[in-house]
C-alpha cells in the first residue's frame, strides 16, 4: 500500500510544499510579521501561531482520515476492504466531529476575543505621543501635535513607548500599515480611527498601504525611523529650527495627485486635520479624550458617569 | 461634423484602450466576428440560431448557453490572472502601465466571481435540477430566459470595457471614495455599477425562479428529507441570493448616482459616508462567498456518493450543517473590515461568529470522508475532482480561521496571505467544483462522455499548479505583501516567491489548454452515452435518456426513496420505468419566446448609454425595455401541447415503451 | 362577463386566483419577489438612518419636511390600500364591473399620493435642498424617491390589468394577477407606514 501512496505526484508535493515553507521560514527577517520588533506586533503574532496549531491539529486529523479512506477503499480488484453500500451515518461519529472542531475553535476564541480588547487600548499607565496620520493620494502626511512637526513619507518615533496613531485621510481609502511593529488600520475621509504600536528596538522599518487607492498606491512606501527617547527630542529640535514651515499653499501642493519623495516642515497649518472630536479611549487607566486647541493637544480625564 | 467625430473618438477610445495588446485583440475580434457571421451565413443558421437558442426557454438549453458564456468568461478572466502574474514576476518590472494592471486585476476579479462562477453554477442548476426532483421545467421558464439574457447582456457591457472607453479600475469590490467622479472620471466604473446592476436583476430573478422550483415542483412523495443533497443546495443558495443581491443592488445604485447625477452618498465632502457602502457591500459580500460555495457542496455530496457506490454519509446533518451555514453567513460581513475601526466588541464578535461557521463546513468535510469509508471509489475525472476539493478546502479554511482571529487579522489584512486563502477556497471549493459537477452531469447534458484520459491530465495541471500558485502566496503575505501592487522593489524579498507563483500560473494555464481540448475532441469523436447512466448513478435525472428530450419526463415519476434510482435499481424495477401506452398524455411545455432576448438587449442598450452619459441611447433602450413588459403582460399564448403520439414515438425510438 | 366562482374553482375551496396549480406557483414567486424589495427597502431605510445627521451645509430634517402634504399622502395611501382589498373581494365574488371600479379608485387615489409627493420635492428643490446637498438628503430622496417610483409603476401596471380584466373577464390567470398587483400595492403602504414613523415623525420630533 506505501508504495502506491507515493506513486502519486501530488503526494510528493505535499510534504515538499511544507518543508520548503518551512525551511523558508526559518531563515530571515524577510518574514516580518514572524519577527515582530513592538508589544502589538508580538501578541498577534502568538495567535497566529495558536491558531495555526490548532488549524493544524484539524488538517492532521482530516487528512489522516481521507487519505486512509482514499488508499483503502479504492474500487480495484481484490480490495478486501469491507463494502458497506448502505452504510449512512452513525451518531456517536457525527457527535464527535461536532464536538472536535468547537473544542479546538474554543481554545482559539477566549484568547483571540482578551486580545482583541487588550490591543483596542494604549496599555494602563503609559502616555502615549500622538501623531496624526493622514493619507493623501500616494503620500503619507505626518504631524506631530505635540511636538509641531510635520513630516511625508517618514516617519520618526521614540523606542519603548507607545506612539498612539490617529488616522484619517483627505484622499480614497488606505491602510496605514508598519508590518514590523503590528497590524494596519483604515485611514478613512471623514472619521479618525486610532491604531497604537510600539517599537522596542532601534531601526528602520517599512511602511506601506494595504488598500488600493489609484496608480501611485504602489509607491505609497514610508520609512519609520524608531530612535531612542533623547535622539528623538534631537530630532525634533533640529527639524523646528532647520525645515521650513508646512503652509497651506504646500498642503494644497501635496493634494496633487502625484506620489512624491520625503519631506520635513517645522510646523504645520491647524486645518490639514480634521478638528471634528471623533473622541476614542485612550488609555485603559481612566477615560481620555483628545482636547485640542490652536496650538496644543491635551488628555483631558473624563469622569465616569 | 469633424469635432463630433474626435468627440466620438476621444470618448470611446481613449488612450488606455489603445495599447498594442488591446489594439491586437480588436483586430482578433474583428476577424472572429466577420468569421461568426460568414459562417452562419454560408451554413443558414441564422434561423436556426434564433429559433433553437436565442429565443429558447427549455431549461437544457439555457443551461448550455450558461455553460458556454461560464467557459468564455473563465478564459478571459484567466488571461487576467496569467497578465498579473507575468506583472509581478520580477520587481519594478513594467509588462503593463500601472493604469493597465489595475483595471486588469478589476475585471479578473469581477469576471472570475459575476460572470465565471455564478453562470457556471447557473448552468448546473439548470441542467439537473429540474430532473433530479422530477419535473418538466422550471417554475418560471420565461423568467428563467430572461435571468439568462439579462446575465448574458450585463456581461457583454461589462467585457466591452476594455477595448470601448477603459476598463473599470477600482477593484471588484469597488469601494468608494476612489469610485468617486473626483479619483475616477472615465466610464469605466459606469461599466462596472451598470453590467453588475443588469446582471444582478437576472441573478435575482434565477434565485427566485429556482426557490420557488424547489419549493413546488418536486415530484410526489419526494419530501424534503427526500432530496438529494444538491436540491437541498440550489434551494438554500436560492435563498442566500434572496436576501443577498438588494443590498448589493442598493450600494451600486448609489454610487452609481454619486457618479451620474450628483448625489452625496459616499463623496469625499457633503457628508458623504464611504463606510456605508463596504458595509452594504459585504452584507452582500459575504453570503455571496456561500453563494458560490455551496452549490457544490451540493454537486460533491452526488459526485462522492455515485463514485464510492454509497449512500451520502450522516444526510440529515449535512441538512443541518447547510442550514446552519446559511444563518450564520449573514452574521460574519464585517470580518472582511476588522481593521476599520468598528470596536472591539463589534470585531470580537464577528470574529466569533466567523469562526462558529468554521464548525457546520467542518461537519461536511468529515461527512464527506466517511461517505467514502467503506465504499469503492472510482476514479473517474469528476471524482479526482473531488479529492482534491478536501485538502484544498481544509487548508482554505484553516488559513481562514486565522484570518477570523481578529488581531492576527490585523496583520494578515489585504496582504498575499489572504488572497492565498481566498483562492484557495474559491478554486479549491468552486472551480474543482464546478468543473468536477461538468464532468459528471455532462453525459446528461450532450448526450457524450467527455474523455477521461485527457480530463485527468487537465486536472493535474489544473491541482499541482494551483499548489504551485498559491502556496508561495500565503508567505508573501507573512514578508508583508499587500495585495494590488502593480510592482513592488527589489530587497525586501518577494521576488523568488513570486516568481515561482507566476509559473503555478502558467500551468493552470496549460491545464485550462488541455481542459478546452478535452472538450473540443469528446464532442466530436467521444464515447456517446446510450445508457444514460454512464456512472451508475443515484438520483432520477440518471433515469432518463442522454440527451434528454424536450419534456424531459412522458411521465412524472412517484419517489419513494432518498436516493430513488439508486433504490430501484436494487430493487430491479428500472424496467418499471418504461410506459405502457396509456400512461402517455398530452404535455403542456412552454413556448418560445423572443421577449427575454430583447428585454436584455434593451438593458444593454440603457446600460450603455448610461455609461456615456448618452441618455438619448439610455432612453431608447428604456422605452424597449417598457415595450418588452407590456408585451409580455398581455401574452397570455405562453404555451404548446405536445400531443401525447408524439412522446410516444420519441419514447419508443429510444425503446423505452411497452409493447 | 363575471363568471361563477364555483365553476371556475371545481371542487377546490381555494379563491380563484389560487385555483390553477401554475398560477398558484405564480404567487409564491410573487412573495419571493417581495422578499426581495423588503429588502431594497430594508438597505434604505438602514443607509437614512446612518446618514439621517450628515446634513453638511444643508439643511436638517426638522427644518425641512412639513406635516401637512405627508399626512395627505399618507391618507391617500392608506384608502387606496383599503380600495384595492375591496377590488379583490369583489374579484373573489366574480363581479367585474365592481373590481374595476374599485381598481379605478385605487389608481386615482395612487395619482394623488405621487402628485402631491412630486409637488414636495419640487418644493425642495426650488428651497435648494436636493440629494446634491448633503448625504442626509440624498439618503431622504432615494428612500422615498424609491417607494414613490414604485407607485408609479403600480399605478401603470394597474392600468393595464385594466385592459385585461376588459378583454377578459375574471379568470384564474386575471385575477392571479389582480391578487398579485393588490399584494404588491399592500407592500408599498406597509413601507410607506414605516417612512412615515422613522423619516417624517422621527425628523419631526427627535
Amino acid at each position: 500500500m506505501r508504495p502506491a501512496f507515493f506513486k502519486r505526484p501530488y503526494r510528493k508535493l505535499v510534504p515538499l510544499a511544507l518543508a520548503a515553507g518551512l525551511l523558508s521560514t526559518g531563515c530571515g527577517q524577510q518574514y516580518v510579521l514572524l519577527h515582530p520588533v513592538g508589544p502589538v506586533g508580538q501578541q498577534e503574532l502568538h495567535l497566529m501561531e495558536l491558531a495555526a496549531i490548532a488549524m493544524g491539529i484539524v488538517i492532521l486529523v482530516v487528512f489522516t482520515l481521507y487519505f486512509y479512506a482514499i488508499i483503502r477503499f479504492r474500487d480495484k480488484p481484490g480490495n478486501t476492504a469491507p463494502y458497506r453500500p448502505d452504510w449512512h451515518g452513525s451518531k456517536w461519529l457525527e457527535i464527535l466531529w461536532w464536538v472536535l472542531p468547537a473544542v479546538l475553535l474554543t481554545v482559539i476564541a477566549i484568547p483571540t476575543v482578551k486580545t482583541t480588547y487588550a490591543l483596542d487600548h494604549v496599555p494602563k499607565g503609559k502616555d502615549p505621543i500622538v501623531i496624526d496620520v493622514t493619507s493623501l493620494t500616494w503620500k503619507w502626511l505626518f504631524e506631530y501635535p505635540g511636538q509641531h512637526v510635520a513630516a511625508v513619507n517618514q516617519l520618526v518615533i521614540p523606542t519603548g513607548k507607545p506612539v498612539l496613531f490617529e488616522l484619517t485621510a483627505d484622499s480614497p481609502m488606505n491602510t496605514f500599515w508598519i508590518p514590523a511593529l503590528g497590524g494596519m488600520e483604515y485611514t478613512m475621509p471623514n472619521r479618525v480611527l486610532p491604531l497604537w504600536l510600539q517599537a522596542n528596538k532601534p531601526g528602520t522599518y517599512i511602511g506601506l498601504s494595504g488598500q488600493y487607492s489609484g496608480t501611485g498606491f504602489a509607491k505609497m512606501f514610508f520609512h519609520v525611523k524608531a530612535v531612542s527617547p533623547a535622539a528623538f527630542n534631537a530630532w525634533v529640535a533640529k527639524t523646528r529650527k532647520t525645515a521650513s514651515p508646512m503652509t497651506m499653499a504646500v498642503y494644497d501642493q501635496l493634494l496633487k495627485h502625484n506620489t512624491t519623495g520625503q519631506a520635513l516642515y517645522s510646523s504645520y497649518p491647524k486645518d490639514t486635520f480634521p478638528t471634528v472630536a471623533n473622541g476614542f479611549t485612550l488609555t485603559g487607566s481612566g477615560m481620555y479624550m483628545v482636547m485640542r486647541d490652536k496650538n496644543d493637544i491635551t488628555y483631558m480625564p473624563m469622569q465616569n458617569p | 461634423m469633424p469635432s463630433f467625430v474626435t468627440y466620438l473618438i476621444h470618448t470611446l477610445f481613449p488612450p488606455t484602450v489603445r495599447y498594442p495588446d488591446i489594439l491586437l485583440i480588436d483586430a482578433g475580434l474583428i476577424v472572429g466576428a466577420i468569421g461568426l457571421v460568414g459562417f452562419l451565413t454560408k451554413t443558414h443558421r441564422w434561423g436556426w440560431l434564433w429559433r433553437e437558442w436565442l429565443t429558447t426557454v427549455d431549461h437544457k438549453k439555457i443551461a448550455v448557453m450558461y455553460l458556454i458564456s461560464a467557459i468564455v468568461m473563465l478564459f478571459r478572466g484567466g488571461i487576467d490572472a496569467e497578465m498579473l502574474r507575468a506583472q509581478l514576476a520580477m520587481p519594478s518590472v513594467h509588462f503593463m502601465p500601472a493604469i493597465q494592471y489595475d483595471e486588469v486585476f478589476t475585471t479578473h476579479g469581477t469576471i472570475m466571481i459575476f460572470f465565471m462562477a455564478m453562470p457556471f453554477i447557473f448552468a448546473l442548476f439548470n441542467a439537473v435540477i429540474p430532473l433530479m426532483i422530477g419535473a418538466r421545467d422550471v417554475a418560471f421558464p420565461r423568467v428563467n430566459a430572461m435571468s439568462f439574457w439579462l446575465f448574458a447582456f450585463g456581461a457583454i457591457l461589462f467585457n466591452i470595457s476594455f477595448i470601448i472607453g477603459g476598463s473599470p479600475d477600482a477593484g471588484w469590490t469597488a469601494y468608494p471614495p476612489y469610485t468617486g467622479l473626483a479619483f475616477n472620471p472615465g466610464p469605466g466604473e459606469n461599466y462596472y455599477f451598470l453590467a453588475l446592476i443588469i446582471a444582478g436583476m437576472g441573478t435575482t430573478m434565477t434565485g427566485i425562479n429556482f426557490l420557488v422550483t424547489t419549493i413546488r415542483m418536486r415530484a410526489p412523495g419526494m419530501t424534503l428529507m427526500k432530496m438529494p443533497m444538491f436540491v437541498w443546495a440550489t434551494m438554500v443558495t436560492s435563498a442566500l441570493i434572496l436576501f443577498a443581491f438588494p443590498p448589493l443592488t442598493v450600494a451600486l445604485a448609489m454610487s452609481l448616482f454619486d457618479r451620474l447625477f450628483g448625489s452625496s452618498f459616499f463623496t469625499l465632502t457633503r457628508g458623504g459616508m464611504p463606510m456605508m457602502y463596504v458595509n452594504l457591500f459585504w452584507l452582500f459580500g459575504h453570503p455571496e462567498v456561500y453563494i458560490l460555495v455551496i452549490p457544490l457542496f451540493g454537486v460533491f455530496s452526488e459526485v462522492v456518493a455515485t463514485f464510492s457506490r454509497k449512500a451520502l454519509f450522516g444526510y440529515p446533518l449535512m441538512v443541518v450543517s447547510i442550514l446552519a451555514i446559511m444563518f450564520l453567513s449573514y452574521g460574519t460581513w464585517v470580518h472582511h473590515f476588522f481593521t476599520m475601526g468598528a470596536g472591539p466588541g463589534v470585531n470580537a464578535f464577528f470574529g466569533l461568529s466567523t469562526m462558529l461557521i468554521a464548525i457546520p463546513t467542518g461537519v461536511k468535510i468529515f461527512n464527506w470522508i466517511f461517505t467514502m469509508w467503506g465504499g469503492r471509489i472510482k476514479m473517474t475525472v469528476a471524482m479526482l475532482y473531488q479529492m482534491a476539493f478536501i485538502p484544498t478546502f481544509v487548508i482554505g479554511g484553516a488559513s481562514g480561521v486565522m484570518l477570523a482571529v481578529v488581531p492576527a487579522d490585523y496583520q494578515l489584512h489585504n496582504t498575499y496571505f489572504l488572497i492565498a486563502h481566498f483562492h484557495n477556497v474559491i478554486i479549491g471549493g468552486t472551480l474543482f467544483g464546478l468543473l468536477s459537477g461538468m464532468y459528471y452531469w455532462w453525459p446528461k447534458m450532450f448526450g457524450m462522455k467527455l474523455n477521461e484520459r485527457q480530463g485527468k491530465v487537465a486536472f493535474w495541471l489544473f491541482f499541482i499548479g494551483f499548489w504551485i500558485t498559491f502556496t508561495p502566496q500565503y508567505l508573501l503575505g507573512l514578508k508583508g505583501m499587500t495585495r494590488r501592487l502593480y510592482t513592488y522593489p527589489a530587497g525586501l524579498g518577494w521576488h523568488e516567491l513570486n516568481v515561482i507563483s507566476t509559473v503555478g500560473a502558467w500551468i493552470m494555464g496549460a491545464g485550462f489548454v488541455v481542459l478546452v481540448y478535452n472538450v473540443v475532441w469528446s464532442l466530436l469523436y467521444g464515447e456517446r452515452d446510450v445508457t444514460g447512466d454512464p456512472w451508475d448513478g443515484r438520483t432520477l435525472e440518471w433515469s432518463l435518456p442522454s440527451p434528454v428530450p424536450e419534456y424531459n419526463f412522458a411521465r412524472i415519476p412517484v419517489v419513494h426513496e432518498r436516493d430513488e434510482w439508486w433504490a430501484m435499481k436494487q430493487k430491479g424495477q428500472t424496467m418499471a420505468h418504461a410506459l405502457r401506452p396509456e400512461d402517455v398524455h398530452d404535455i403542456e411545455l412552454p413556448k418560445n419566446t423572443p421577449v427575454p432576448f430583447l428585454l436584455g438587449a434593451s438593458f444593454f442598450v440603457v446600460g450603455f448609454g448610461m455609461t456615456f452619459k448618452w441618455w438619448p441611447i439610455a432612453i431608447v433602450g428604456m422605452l424597449g425595455v417598457i415595450a418588452c413588459l407590456l408585451y409580455s403582460g398581455f401574452d397570455y399564448d405562453d404555451h404548446h401541447h405536445l400531443e401525447a403520439d408524439v412522446v410516444r414515438q420519441t419514447e419508443a425510438s429510444l425503446g423505452r415503451l411497452q409493447g | 362577463m363575471s363568471v361563477p366562482l364555483a365553476e371556475k374553482t371545481g371542487q377546490h375551496q381555494l379563491p380563484i386566483e389560487f385555483a390553477d396549480e401554475k398560477e398558484s406557483i405564480k404567487i409564491t414567486g410573487f412573495w419571493m419577489f417581495l422578499v426581495t424589495d423588503v429588502l431594497i427597502f430594508a438597505s434604505l431605510f438602514s443607509t437614512y438612518a446612518v446618514m439621517r445627521t450628515s446634513v453638511a451645509m444643508g439643511p436638517t430634517p426638522d427644518q425641512l419636511f412639513h406635516m401637512g402634504p405627508v399626512m395627505l399622502e399618507t391618507i391617500l395611501l392608506l384608502t387606496s390600500s383599503f380600495t384595492i382589498g375591496l377590488g379583490v373581494y369583489f374579484m373573489r365574488k366574480g363581479q367585474v364591473r365592481a373590481l374595476m371600479g374599485w381598481m379605478i379608485v385605487t389608481i386615482l387615489l395612487g395619482a394623488g399620493f405621487v402628485g402631491t409627493e412630486i409637488h414636495d420635492f419640487v418644493t425642495f428643490a426650488q428651497q435648494g435642498a436636493t440629494w446634491h446637498t448633503s448625504a442626509f438628503l440624498s439618503a431622504f430622496d432615494i428612500l422615498v424617491g424609491t417607494h414613490g417610483a414604485h407607485v408609479t409603476f403600480g399605478i401603470f401596471w394597474a392600468i393595464t390589468l385594466l385592459f385585461q380584466l376588459r378583454k377578459r373577464g375574471i379568470t384564474p390567470q386575471t385575477a392571479r394577477k389582480v391578487y398579485t398587483y393588490s399584494l404588491y400595492w399592500h407592500f408599498l403602504d406597509i413601507v410607506w407606514i414605516f417612512i412615515y414613523t422613522f423619516v417624517y415623525l422621527n425628523g419631526k420630533i427627535v
